[in-house]
């Protein structure tokens, strides 16, 4: 579920005059079928309170969801999770979704996909599929994922995938304990004949932001790995497309996050809450709407989660007066929060937050700390 | 994946996880990838829909200049920078690729 990063699950068109419409229609939706995963990756995004199993929507009610969706305007569907492939109905729900016409990707870390599985997905009419990796190598990797024999597992994983005739984007998140290994990530995903790679700075929230002592990255490992993503872009051009996620502890300016909060994406959570972003719930205080009382289109428009740090009038300064306001909608709202105090901060990220010097200070000190060890995400384990 | 360097005799299409849809709610036509959506302007889609994995980037271009009356080397060259760009964008692929659908639509 890392797997998806907050910067822009989908930009908008390059020219959209549907824009200009007081409320635009979403783009994309990310399912979150369930939160139930074989791996505990220390950076999940999911929240530290994982949703069980007895509570996950039922088959009907996802069809329903993304035929609601597919009326208000979402094009992409992201089958994610936790690990989405647990869903025994997984199949039906792509089937159902790519008979509405829209755009299906499954994200996943691999790890109980087979060749039977994946000829049932390729038959639902799946586009596309996204697996992640931990690491380049084994040992580092089934340490973080905490899942002996799960790196095997995805490699052989991947030829399946690419034997089905499935588009493969490998996904591998990056931090202090993997960094050093970037040139051979570039590398697997080259080997494995992913079509493009997304490597993703840990972003901190939930559990990650438990783990930012073990994880965050030095600013010479950062530089370093910025310099060689440049590098292999230009070596892999035409065969390799690359996206970055830069780290915010680092930066100047906040990310566009969500490409705006509320206008073009939504997630539904394994119990059917709808959210802004994955990790809105970090957030205290806000309310969400479930699609078991509402439909998706009144949530959209109305739900008091979506609509409180929409557009630009819930800004403070400096964001208010920025001319930078609608560029990046003033950063993201859950590091404003898990590192402010208030959502309704500009986020830390941006130089101009009177809050920036401290965020990079704390980053400076978890990158010297050295911390091996890991909080593994599991039920009761926040 | 290979890298393509379009010229007149490629055969260019469509891979499998690109798809070119009518967007309903919005009216318009678009190229759906993974994590992107491209709102290609009017001369663009008209070439993408010319893809179908038989006709060359010359027979496209020869078509063209038919059809506006146009010289056919001034054609060529936006013709090939449009189709190299979105080929270099991975929402293009050369016809030899295994594992296409050439123009799927929905
Ligand atoms: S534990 Fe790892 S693989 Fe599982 S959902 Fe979280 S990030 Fe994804
Ligand atoms: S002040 Fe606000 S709007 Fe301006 S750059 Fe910083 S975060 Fe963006």
């Amino acid at each position: 579920m890392n797997e998806i990063t907050k910067h822009a699950p989908a930009p908008a068109p390059t020219s959209s005059a549907a824009c200009s419409v007081p409320l635009a229609a979403p783009i994309a939706v990310l399912a979150e079928l369930t939160h139930r995963c074989p791996l505990q990756c220390p950076y999940c995004s999911n929240p530290l309170m994982l949703e069980k199993a007895n509570v996950e929507l039922k088959t009907e009610d996802w069809q329903r969801v993304f035929t609601e969706a597919a009326a208000l305007g979402v094009l992409q569907v992201h089958f994610s999770g936790g690990e989405p492939t647990l869903r025994t109905d997984l199949a039906a729900l792509v089937k159902h979704a790519n008979g509405l016409g829209l755009y299906t990707n499954l994200i996943t870390s691999g790890v109980l996909l087979d060749a039977k599985k994946l000829a049932a997905l390729v038959d639902a009419g799946l586009d596309h599929v996204q697996l992640s990796f931990q690491d380049s190598e084994a040992e580092n990797a089934n340490r973080i994922g905490h899942y002996k024999g799960g790196h095997e597992k995805k490699v052989a994983v991947a030829a399946l995938i690419r034997a089905a005739g499935l588009p493969l984007t490998m996904n591998a998140v990056v931090h202090r304990q993997n960094l050093d290994h970037l040139a051979e990530i570039i590398a697997l995903a080259d080997k494995i004949d992913a079509s493009r790679l997304e490597v993703a700075h840990v972003q901190y929230y939930g559990w990650a932001l438990k783990n930012r002592a073990a994880l965050m990255p030095t600013r010479a490992q950062l530089d370093r790995a910025t310099a060689m993503v440049d590098a292999a872009r230009i070596r892999l051009k035409g065969r390799l497309v690359i996206d970055y996620v830069v780290p915010d502890y680092y930066a100047k300016r906040p990310k566009k996050c969500m490409d705006g909060w509320g206008r073009h994406f939504f997630n539904v959570s394994p119990a059917g809450k709808v959210l802004p972003c994955h990790a809105a719930e970090s957030i205290d205080g806000l309310k969400f709407d479930s699609v078991r009382e509402r439909s998706v289109e009144w949530i959209w428009a109305n739900s008091e989660a979506f609509n409180r740090f929409r557009g630009t009038d819930w800004m403070p300064e400096p964001c208010r007066s920025c001319d930078r306001r609608e560029l990046d909608f003033g950063g993201c709202r859950c590091q404003a929060f898990a590192l402010t105090g208030s959502a309704g901060n500009t986020d830390p990220a941006c130089e101009l937050s009177s809050n920036h010097q401290a965020m990079f200070e704390a980053a400076l000190a978890d990158a010297a700390s050295g911390e091996p060890n890991y909080v593994y995400r599991r039920i009761g384990g926040a | 994946m290979e890298p393509i360097k379009v010229g007149a005799t490629s055969r260019i299409v469509l891979p499998r996880h690109v798809k070119l849809k009518h967007d309903t709610v919005r009216d318009r036509w678009i190229l759906l990838a993974p994590e992107r959506v491209l709102n290609p302007d009017e001369t663009s889609l008209e070439i993408v829909r010319m893809l179908d994995g038989v006709c060359s980037v010359g027979d496209i271009v020869g078509t063209l200049a038919v059809k506006y009356n146009a010289p056919s080397e001034v054609i060529l060259v936006d013709v090939i920078g449009m189709l190299q760009d979105l080929c270099d964008k991975g929402f293009l692929v050369s016809a030899e690729t295994v594992a296409t659908h050439a123009g799927r639509t929905s």
